[in-house]
């Protein structure tokens, strides 16, 4: 059986973890097998919908005290599910929970785990997942040499796909630790894509020549229906908040469609957005190394481009 | 207070990726090593910066790896280590190396245990937890902000669209990203002290490997830019829907 592990925020199942299942329930037609998921905290999404992603049965421990992700007690429960229901597949996110979940699960079940899973395993030879290596600029294709086996998959990099079968829902009966980590603060931007998740990103730099100027990025954006970003000076010199930060220091992403506007493109930022699929720079000078990475790129005014390009959209996608 | 933060050693930044051996083996040749960005600029200065606050704190580095990180250890000895291990092994995977970390930690009863956020060489993100894991610890990942507050750490981390404030008793292993502290260069009479600072070398304990790297392979390379004019930026966005159907 290939178990996943869906995460979830404010009672919403994060799409990240919709990919997970996705990605796991083709794992298991590899394999031959089911997949089974498990769901810890109260979660207002219908869980037996979400068989339309191929998950067959879900697990859910509906407590409260799960509301807010502890790694030492979700990697118990998870643990415990997984062994009791004789997973030999454990599939998660590689989001900021995952992160922290997977490599716990790894050890306590002595579990082979590939963090940042960029495809399908292969299974004609043992079982190798290729991950990203060296900041995007490799992939390593890791064999796993246990019988249960982790997979913690990035997002953006398995494609959502949905049938309409239902899922099974059941509780899942468990003990709960109490968490040793308290949480007293939560601050979360509401009403955005987050960045992380967003499948398209329009991010500025200092060729943005000062905060003021933003509305460019961010008109573009809504346009999209997309993510904003920026480059490390721009966050660094406070034009704009830290977590819109992509790149080596800030966050990596992989968006279908990344658009920086007024970014030279230092290797430290490619190595936060080279996973994206299509990369599209505007830049007035021509010599921006940036264009060397990109898929599409005008040698222009970011001022007088933007605009257009806003305008274009909203034509295109009817919106006046 | 007892710190120990994690180090490893990556090909610098910059440094072309190429692989040798049938693409089985990293082409090392003519790289220039760092220690890990997030290691060295979050982990090891926010430990430094908590030994100046308290000086009573203690700052142990530990690396698992041959000889040849020794000269990043010293490096990481001048910032303001006082005292380093090297598990004297060749590189594995994050669980052997966890375990070696998680078997110097044990005998060390460390209060703290740090960690880069990942390495910018197998961006694992999993020797913190895992240590944490094996050690029975509480683990705090992707912290931008750490401080100290009697027996307990104040610790905010990074979450989808946001973040979190935190408080966990000590002991602790937390991963640090940007945010935590800033980059410091060490300074000669950091260089100096750092030559007789003790660089204990160890044999590593017996500990599985549960993953191995098959190959490595290369993106494909780009088809190169498709250009277009700054007078018609109209057709960008009908080669992006109709071309790329990027949205």
């Amino acid at each position: 059986m290939v178990l996943v592990f869906l995460d979830q925020s404010d009672g919403q199942i994060k799409k990240s973890s919709l990919e997970a299942a996705s990605y796991g329930a083709k794992v298991a037609e590899q394999l031959g097998t089911t997949v089974e998921a498990i769901v810890l905290g109260n979660v207002t999404d219908d869980l037996s919908g979400l068989g339309k992603y191929g998950v067959k049965k879900i697990h859910k421990v509906a407590d409260e005290v799960l509301n807010h992700m502890d790694a030492q007690v979700y990697t118990k429960i998870i643990a415990e599910a997984a062994t009791a229901n004789n997973a030999t597949v454990i599939v998660l996110s590689n989001n900021f929970n995952g992160k922290a979940i997977a490599p716990r699960l790894s050890v306590r079940l002595k579990a082979g785990l590939v963090s940042g899973a960029v495809a399908l395993p292969d299974t004609t030879n043992g079982f190798v997942v290729k991950k990203n290596v060296f900041s995007g600029k490799a992939f390593a294709n890791v064999a796993v040499n246990t019988p249960v086996k982790i997979i913690s998959l990035n997002p953006n990099s398995y494609q959502i796909k949905t049938t309409d079968g239902t899922a099974e829902v059941s509780d899942l009966a468990v003990s709960i630790d109490s968490a040793k980590v308290q949480i007293t603060n939560t601050n979360k931007i509401v009403g955005e894509v987050p960045l992380s998740e967003a499948e398209i990103v329009v991010s500025g730099g200092r060729g943005l020549k000062g905060p003021e100027n933003w509305a460019l990025v961010t008109d573009l954006a809504k346009a999209l229906g997309a993510a904003t970003a920026c480059s490390r000076p721009v966050a660094d010199t406070g034009w704009r908040p830290h977590h819109e930060h992509v790149g080596q220091t800030g966050l990596a992403i992989a968006p279908n469609l990344y658009i920086a506007i007024g970014i030279s493109g230092a290797i430290q930022h490619l190595a936060g957005v080279n996973r994206s699929k299509v990369i599209v720079v505007i830049n007035k000078d021509p010599e921006a190394p940036f264009f060397k990475a990109a898929d599409y790129g005008i040698v222009g005014d970011a001022f007088e481009v933007i605009p257009k390009i806003t305008d274009a959209v909203k034509k295109l996608k009817g919106i006046v | 207070m007892k710190i120990l933060v994690c180090i490893s050693k990556t090909p610098d930044t910059t440094a072309k990726i190429a692989f040798t051996d049938n693409n089985t083996k990293f082409a090392a040749d003519g790289v220039q090593w760092i220690i890990n960005p997030y290691d060295e600029w979050y982990a090891l200065v926010r430990a430094i910066e908590l030994k100046e606050a308290d000086t009573s704190a203690v700052i142990h580095l530990i690396t698992v790896a041959s000889a040849d990180a020794d000269p990043i250890i010293r490096k990481a000895l001048a910032l303001g280590g006082d005292e380093a291990i090297r598990v004297n092994t060749d590189s594995h995977d994050s669980y052997y190396i966890a375990s070696q970390i998680a078997a110097i930690a044990k005998e060390g009863n460390y209060d703290l245990i740090f960690t880069g956020k990942e390495t910018i060489d197998y961006n694992g993100a999993s020797i913190g937890g895992m240590v944490a894991e094996l050690l029975d610890l509480p683990y705090v990942s992707l912290a931008t902000k750490f401080d100290i507050d009697g027996a307990n750490a104040i610790i905010v981390r990074e979450i989808e669209g946001g973040e979190e404030t935190d408080k966990v008793q000590l002991p602790v292993v937390v991963s640090c990203q940007k945010g935590v502290a800033e980059q410091r260069i060490p300074n000669m009479k950091g260089i100096m002290g750092a030559r007789t600072k003790p660089l204990k070398v160890v044999e590593p304990v017996a500990a599985e490997t549960l993953t191995s790297v098959a190959s490595f392979d290369l993106p494909p390379a780009k088809a190169g830019v498709k250009l277009v004019s700054a007078d018609n930026p109209e057709e960008l966005v009908r080669l992006l829907h109709e071309e790329a159907k990027a949205f």
